[in-house]
């Protein structure tokens, strides 16, 4: 892979009910392009919970998901209503998702620690009122 | 054992059945997604008592063998539609997660 691809993804806010889809598509793509499904275990998690973050706490946003001959890289941009605190934000259990959005089984407060956990570079860009940008990378070694 | 084998046993009633071959690999219980997304392990039976949409992608997602819903949680009518076009067994129980998990403990998971 000399060349890199880019897939770019609309992440509904609006809707819980395809909450998700983002995440399903590029673990297709991912293994259509034969990437070692541990890599794609780790885009999996880290995108999905960054893909569901944007439709519970900022009215959705777009995903670019780029693949190179080193890393995957993950770009998931929104126009909400940015974080006020990082690092209590990345804190495991902190969570101000809303009692409509706990029911579903979502605001364990896990999904920043996960993205974490997952990726091996994790940068959060926010600005209150702006928005969030954050930028993972799963390398391939 | 396979999906199919496992849907034999009496204490299970199948939902959705799409791929009865797949190999069942053990078994995690939990309902918030993303301590699912972090723990479950591909082939794993998934116990759960979450019946909207979203438990379809984080099955999918993370490979689950099949969704077990406990406590005799019903799936809602389009979420099996959904389950079919997306390839996801779906199996329920009506004892809570716990009983359950001594059924398939039984089995030998
Ligand atoms: N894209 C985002 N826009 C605004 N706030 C966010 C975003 N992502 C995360 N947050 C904030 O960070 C908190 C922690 O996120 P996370 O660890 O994913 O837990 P959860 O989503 O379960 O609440 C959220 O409750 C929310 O306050
Ligand atoms: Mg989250």
């Amino acid at each position: 892979m000399s060349e890199e691809l880019k897939f770019t993804y609309n992440v509904d806010g609006e809707d819980f009910n395809s909450a998700g889809q983002a995440s399903v598509s590029v673990k297709k793509n991912l293994r259509q392009l034969g990437i070692d499904p541990e890599i794609i275990r780790k885009v999996s998690i880290a995108m999905y919970e960054g893909e569901i973050n944007m439709v519970i706490h900022a009215h959705g946003g777009t995903a670019d998901v780029f693949v190179d001959d080193e890393k995957i890289g993950i770009v998931l941009s929104d126009k909400g209503p940015g974080i006020a605190d990082i690092s209590k934000a990345m804190q495991e259990g902190y969570s101000t998702a809303t009692d409509t959005v706990r029911a579903l089984g979502f605001g364990a407060g896990m999904g920043l620690p996960n993205m974490k956990r997952y990726t091996d570079y994790m940068n959060i860009e926010s600005q209150i009122g702006e928005g969030t940008t954050i930028t993972m990378h799963v390398k391939y070694q | 054992m396979t999906v199919n084998e496992l849907s034999n046993n009496d204490f299970l009633t199948p939902v959705v059945i799409c791929d009865a071959g797949v190999e069942i690999s053990g078994v995690y219980i939990g309902d918030l997604l993303s301590w699912v997304m972090n723990t479950l392990q591909e082939g794993q039976l998934w116990v759960t008592i979450m019946s909207n949409i979203n438990i379809l992608a984080v099955a999918s997602l993370k490979e689950a063998s099949a969704i077990i819903l406990a406590e005799g949680v019903k799936l809602p009518e389009d979420i099996q539609e959904t389950a079919k076009a997306k390839g996801i067994n779906v199996l329920s129980s009506t004892m809570p997660a716990y009983e359950t998990a001594k059924k398939l403990s039984m089995l030998g998971f």
